[in-house]
C-alpha cells in the first residue's frame, strides 16, 4: 500500500488502519465459461488518450489468485494484476485469465483491497465491491462505474504482459493520462 | 463520450443549485453548464472546480466521474456540457454522492443517448399503433372524454393514479396542479397514490398518536446513544443518511460531539439494533465496522407487533420508561400497557428471537444511563413495516414502545422517523369525500370508466399486479378495438367512439403522463411527455423536512411540460368547452389555473394554505408559514435550504425547525396518545398462501435501480448488472431446486407468476427469499395477495409462492453472483 496517496481526514480514516495489505492468496477456483480469445476481446475500450506501453510482470511468475502491484500510466495511479486460473473478462496471456485493474475506488477514491477469498476488490470508506472476474463490474456499492480495468497486452516471445491503455477514468483525474 | 476524460467546466461556467431527483435524503449537488466548445483548464484557476488535476487528487476530492457529465441540447440549438457534482457544503451530504444520484447527468435528456427514448410529444394510440401528435389534439381528446363521462356519469368513473412526492415526478408545483385538477376541479374520489391502491397516509396510526413521521434532524442519528433501524436497509436506499450520519456515531467518531451537546451526561461509540428478518447489505457494513455494536433481531415474517409488545411490555416491567414524560405529555399509557401485555418468553416463541437476544436489545436502547438519564434511541423505519403485516398496527405498537421511553418529544438524538423512499412535496386540497377506496379493486370490478396514470407505473409496482394488469389490458383493448375501426374519425367524433366503448362495451380509457412510456405504454391510448428537475424549477422536501429549490438549468426535449402546466392546460380546456356551451356553473370549476410557471403554481398553492382566496383547505407539508418561502430566498438558501416548518425570515433568510414536538404533540390536547396494538396474526390472504406454498417472498429495492427504473431501464451498465429482477435464495434450496447463480426461476402462487433470476446467498434463510421490487424485467407484485389493513395499506412484504426453475438464462458470462454482503 506504500503507493496509495495521502489520507485526508474522513470519517471513514479509521478504517484505513485495520487494513492490511493485500490478503493472502485463496484457494484457485477455476471459472469457466470463456475461451481466452472470447475474454481478449470482451473488453471495448473507448480509450482516446497517449498511453505509455509498461511491463507489468513475468507470466510465469504470477500465481494464480495472488495480486501483482503496480503503477499505471504514471506512480500516483496504483493497480493490481491478478492471474485468475481460468479465463474472465478482458483476460490475457496463455490462459486468458490475467487482469488488471486501477485500485483506487471510482467512488471517492479509496484504495481498495484485494479479498482473495471471493475475487473482489473492496473499498472499506464506503465499502463497494467490485468483481475482478467480471470486469470490475460493482457486485454491491455506491461507485457510478466499475473500478477502471487496465487494457493488458501479452508478449509470447518475453511471456511478459504490459499495460498498454486503461479502460474507465480513474478517480481523481480530469483525465487518465496527466 | 470517452471514458477515459470528462471535459472540465471553465470558471465562467453557469452554476445551479441541484437536490438529487431519486432517494428521501435529498443530496445537495450542483449543476455547471457551459458550451460545448469550451472546457476549462486543470489549473485550479482555469476551471469551476478550482481543483488541480494536473496532479492526482486525493481520496474525498469531488467526486468527477463519465456519469456525472452529459451534453445537452437546448431548444435554441445551442449544445452545453453539463457536469453535476456533490456540494460539500451540503450538510446533508457533504461531498458524497451515491451511485444513482451520481448519474444524474446521465439522465438528463440528450438525443441519441440512453435517454433519446423520452417523450417529446403527446403520442397517440390509434387502436394499432403509436403515433405522435400535438398538445391540441391530445387534450381536446382527453378532454373530451373527460367531459363527457363527467357530465353523463359523474367524477366518480374518472379514475387517477397519480405521484404525491417530492423529488423527479413530483415537487411541491406538481402535486398541487394534479392535486387541484383532481380534486377540487373534477372531484373524484377515485385517486390512488402513486405506490398504494387508495388515497392514504401511510402513517394513520403515528399520525392519530400525535407524531407525524419526519419528526427530527439527520443529525439526530449522529448523537443518538442507539438508533434501532426497522425494516429499513439504508445503505442502498438512504445512502448518505447511513453513510455520512449514522456510520461515525457507530464508528465512535462524534463521542465528541455528543460530549458538546450533552455536558455531563454518560455518552459513548453509537449502537445499532437491526429488525429485519434478512441479513442486509446494511446490516454486513455495520458488523464488519464495529462487530460488538451491531445487534441483528432477525425476526420470522410479519411478527413485528409481537416483537415491539414485547419489548414495551419488558421496558415496563423493568421499569425503564419515563414516568414523568407519560404523565406530563402522554394519555392512555395504561391500557396499552394492559392490552398490548406479552411476555418475553411468548414474544420469543412468536418472533423466533431468543430471550436473550431480546433482553440485550432493550438494555442497548432502553436501559437508562448513569444517574437514571434516559437512553437516547433513535427509531428510524421503513418498508419492511410500512408494507408490512397490518401497518397500523405495527406503527401503534413501536410508538407506544417509543412514547413510553420519551423516544419522541424533542430531545436531541431522539426521533421515530420514517426512513423513506421518494422526497416529499404534497400540497393539495383534501380528498373531496375522505373515503378510502381500494381503487385496483374498483377497477378489477369493472368500475371507472376514464384511468390517468400520472408519474407511475402500477403494472411494475401494484400489488396483486397480474390480475391488476390483466384487467386493465383486457378493458383497454376493448377501447383499442373501438378506435381502430373509426378510420377517418375526427377528434370529436373519437371522442364519441371511447365514450360508447367506456360506457356500454365496459372499456377503460387509458392515459399516461410521465417521462417514458414505461410498461404502462402496452394499456395506454393518449401519452403526454412530462419533464423532471433540471427542466423546471421544483421545490421538495427531504427526510428532515429540509426544503430546496432544484433550479431549472435546461430545456425539456420537444413539448414536454411540468405537470402543473399539464394539469392547468387540462383544467383550462375543459373550462374553455363549458364556457362554449354556457355553462357557466360547471365552467367555474375549472377557474384558477391561469399558471404560467410552475412558480405560478407553487405560489398558489405552497405559499397560499390557509388563505381564504384560493378555495378552502389546503393540506400542505409547508404548514401555515410555507407563505414565507419565495423561489427568491430559497434560491439564496441553496443546498442547505430550509427546514420546515418556517420560522421566520431573518435578514434575508429562512429560518426553520430541526426538531418536532420540543413542547407539544400534534393532537388537539397536545398529547401523544398511546394506543391499543395487540398481536393479531398475518392477514387471511397472506395466511392462505403461507399454508399453501413454501417460500416466503420477501422484496425491496437493489441500490443500482431507482424505483421501477424508469431511467435505469435504458442504462446498459445498470442493465448488465441487473438485467432481470434478482432473487436472493439460500444455497440449499437452490440445490434442491435444481437451481445456480444467473438460472432463470418462476415464482408462482395463486395470485400470479413472475420470473426472476436466481442469486444465491448464504446468509439467506431457507424457505426465505428475496426478490427485487419493481423491475421492468420480473414483477414481484405479480405474487403478492389483495390483503390490505384497515386503512387500505397494502401487505406487500408477506406472500409466499413455489419456485421453480426455467432455464439457464444467458446471464452468467455477464453477471457478478459474488456476495453483496461487506466482510473487511
Amino acid at each position: 500500500m506504500s503507493e496509495t496517496p495521502n489520507q485526508p481526514a474522513s470519517p471513514s480514516r479509521r478504517d484505513f488502519f485495520k487494513m492490511g495489505g493485500v490478503l493472502a492468496a485463496g484457494a484457485g477456483v477455476a471459472v469457466a465459461g470463456l475461451t481466452p480469445a472470447a475474454a481478449e476481446a470482451a473488453i471495448n475500450t473507448a480509450a482516446t488518450l497517449p498511453y505509455k506501453h509498461k511491463t507489468v510482470a513475468r507470466v510465469k511468475t504470477m500465481k494464480v489468485n495472488q495480486p501483482v502491484p503496480f503503477n499505471y500510466p504514471d506512480a500516483a495511479s496504483p493497480c493490481s494484476a491478478v492471474k485468475m486460473g481460468a479465463p474472465v473478462p478482458g483476460g490475457i496471456g496463455p490462459d486468458g485469465d490475467i487482469v488488471a485493474y486501477s485500485i483506487m475506488c471510482t467512488h471517492q477514491g479509496c484504495p481498495t483491497v484485494y479479498d482473495s477469498n471471493d475475487r473482489c476488490f473492496k473499498c472499506p470508506c464506503h465499502y463497494s465491491i467490485f468483481d475482478a472476474e467480471k470486469g470490475g463490474q460493482m457486485v454491491c456499492g455506491q461507485a457510478p462505474t466499475k473500478l477502471p480495468q487496465i487494457v493488458l497486452e501479452y508478449d509470447a516471445k518475453t511471456d511478459m504482459i504490459a499495460a498498454v491503455a486503461v479502460n474507465g477514468l480513474i478517480f481523481g483525474r480530469q483525465a487518465n493520462v496527466l | 463520450m470517452a471514458n477515459d476524460r470528462i471535459v472540465l467546466p471553465p470558471v465562467n461556467a453557469k452554476k445551479t443549485n441541484m437536490t438529487c431527483h431519486f432517494c428521501i435524503v435529498g443530496c445537495g449537488y450542483h449543476v455547471y453548464k457551459w458550451p460545448e466548445a469550451q472546457e476549462g483548464g486543470k489549473a485550479p484557476h482555469q476551471n469551476a472546480l478550482g481543483l488541480d488535476f494536473r496532479k492526482q487528487l486525493p481520496p474525498f476530492s469531488t467526486i468527477v466521474s463519465p456519469t456525472q457529465q452529459n451534453v445537452v441540447t437546448d431548444q435554441d440549438g445551442r449544445r452545453h456540457n453539463i457536469l453535476v457534482v456533490p456540494d460539500k457544503e451540503c450538510v446533508v451530504n457533504q461531498g458524497g454522492g451515491s451511485v444513482r444520484g451520481l448519474h444524474m447527468a446521465s439522465y438528463m435528456y440528450a438525443d441519441g443517448s440512453q435517454t433519446g427514448e423520452r417523450m417529446k410529444h403527446p403520442r397517440l394510440h390509434t387502436g394499432d399503433q403509436w403515433l405522435e401528435t400535438d398538445w391540441e389534439q391530445a387534450l381536446a381528446l382527453y378532454c373530451g372524454v373527460t367531459k363527457k363521462v363527467l357530465d353523463a356519469k359523474g367524477p366518480r368513473e374518472l379514475a387517477f393514479d397519480s405521484a404525491d412526492h417530492g423529488g423527479a415526478g413530483g415537487g411541491f408545483e406538481n402535486t398541487w396542479g394534479a392535486g387541484k385538477l383532481m380534486f377540487t376541479a373534477l372531484q373524484t374520489p377515485l385517486v390512488r397514490i402513486h405506490n398504494r391502491p387508495s388515497y392514504n397516509s401511510e402513517c394513520h396510526a403515528t399520525r392519530e398518536m400525535g407524531i407525524m413521521e419526519l419528526n427530527n434532524s439527520y443529525e439526530d442519528a449522529e448523537v443518538a446513544d442507539c438508533i434501532m433501524c426497522i425494516g429499513a436497509n439504508p445503505y442502498e436506499t438512504q445512502t448518505n443518511y447511513f453513510l455520512v450520519h449514522w456510520l461515525p456515531n457507530i464508528q465512535g467518531i462524534t463521542v465528541d460531539k455528543k460530549k458538546e451537546w450533552f455536558p455531563g451526561e454518560e455518552v459513548g461509540d453509537g449502537k445499532v439494533i437491526f429488525v429485519d428478518p434478512r441479513k442486509t447489505a446494511s446490516i454486513a457494513i455495520a458488523e464488519a465496522t464495529a462487530p460488538d455494536r451491531v445487534i441483528h433481531l432477525d425476526l420470522l415474517p410479519g411478527t413485528d407487533v409481537a416483537l415491539f409488545n414485547g419489548l414495551f411490555t419488558y421496558v415496563i416491567e423493568q421499569g425503564w420508561i419515563d414516568r414523568d414524560f407519560i404523565a406530563r405529555r402522554t394519555k392512555g399509557f395504561e391500557e396499552a400497557a394492559a392490552a398490548n401485555k406479552l411476555s418475553l418468553d411468548e414474544c420469543s416463541k412468536i418472533t423466533g428471537i431468543s430471550v436473550d437476544k431480546l433482553k440485550q436489545a432493550a438494555e442497548w436502547a432502553y436501559r437508562p444511563k448513569a444517574g437514571g438519564k434516559m437512553k437516547r434511541t433513535m427509531h428510524g423505519y421503513e418498508k419492511g413495516i410500512i408494507w408490512g403485516n397490518d401497518n397500523y398496527l405495527i406503527q401503534s405498537a413501536l410508538l407506544d414502545l417509543v412514547i413510553a421511553t420519551a423516544n419522541v418529544g424533542g430531545r436531541r438524538g431522539t426521533g421515530c422517523v420514517r426512513m423513506g423512499g421518494h422526497q416529499e412535496g404534497y400540497a393539495r386540497p383534501p380528498h373531496p369525500t375522505g373515503e378510502k377506496l381500494y381503487n385496483d379493486q374498483e377497477i378489477i370490478a369493472g368500475r371507472g370508466m376514464v384511468y390517468t396514470a400520472w408519474a407511475v407505473n402500477p403494472f411494475q409496482s401494484t400489488l396483486n399486479a397480474e390480475n391488476f394488469r390483466e384487467t386493465v389490458m383486457r378493458r383497454s383493448e376493448i377501447v383499442k378495438e373501438a378506435m381502430r375501426k373509426a378510420r377517418g374519425a375526427t377528434t370529436a367524433q373519437m371522442v364519441d367512439v371511447i365514450f360508447d366503448a367506456i360506457s356500454t362495451k365496459g372499456g377503460l380509457f387509458v392515459t399516461h403522463i410521465n417521462l417514458y412510456p414505461t410498461m404502462m405504454a402496452e394499456a395506454a391510448h393518449l401519452m403526454m411527455p412530462a419533464v423532471h428537475p433540471g427542466e423546471m424549477n421544483l421545490t421538495s422536501m427531504s427526510g428532515e423536512r429540509r426544503m430546496r429549490l432544484s433550479e431549472r438549468f435546461m430545456d425539456p426535449p420537444g413539448s414536454a411540460k411540468p405537470d402543473c402546466i399539464i394539469s392547468a392546460d387540462i383544467a383550462n380546456t375543459l373550462k374553455a368547452m363549458y364556457h362554449a356551451e354556457g355553462n357557466a356553473k360547471m365552467a367555474d370549476r375549472f377557474k384558477g389555473f391561469n399558471w404560467k410557471t410552475e412558480e405560478d403554481a407553487f405560489n398558489d398553492g405552497f405559499r397560499l394554505q390557509g388563505a381564504k382566496d384560493v378555495g378552502g383547505e389546503i393540506h400542505s407539508q409547508g404548514g401555515e408559514t410555507g407563505n414565507l418561502a419565495t423561489y427568491e430566498l430559497l434560491r439564496k438558501a441553496g443546498n442547505n435550504g430550509v427546514q420546515l416548518p418556517i420560522k421566520e425570515v431573518k435578514n434575508g433568510k429562512l429560518i426553520g425547525t430541526e426538531m418536532l414536538y420540543t413542547e407539544k404533540f400534534g393532537t388537539d390536547d397536545g398529547l401523544a396518545h398511546f394506543k391499543p396494538s395487540p398481536w393479531n396474526g398475518l392477514f387471511k390472504a397472506v395466511q392462505g398462501q403461507k399454508d399453501k406454498y413454501r417460500f416466503w417472498v420477501n422484496n425491496g429495492r437493489v441500490n443500482e435501480i431507482w424505483q421501477t427504473g424508469y431511467h435505469d431501464q435504458y442504462n446498459p451498465k445498470i442493465k448488465e448488472r441487473w438485467p432481470m429482477a434478482p432473487v436472493e435464495m439460500n444455497p440449499d434450496d437452490a440445490k434442491e431446486l435444481g437451481v445456480s447463480n444467473g438460472d432463470i426461476v418462476e415464482l408462482f402462487n395463486d395470485y400470479g407468476a413472475t420470473y426472476a433470476m436466481a442469486y444465491l446467498v448464504p446468509e439467506a434463510k431457507r424457505n426465505q427469499v428475496f426478490m427485487q421490487f419493481g423491475h421492468f424485467n420480473g414483477v414481484m407484485g405479480d405474487v403478492t395477495t389483495d390483503a390490505v389493513d384497515r386503512n387500505v395499506l397494502p401487505d406487500y412484504k408477506h406472500t409466499w409462492a413455489n419456485i421453480r426453475k426455467v432455464t439457464r438464462g444467458e446471464y452468467k458470462a455477464t453477471v457478478s453472483f459474488k456476495s453483496r454482503q461487506y466482510k473487511a
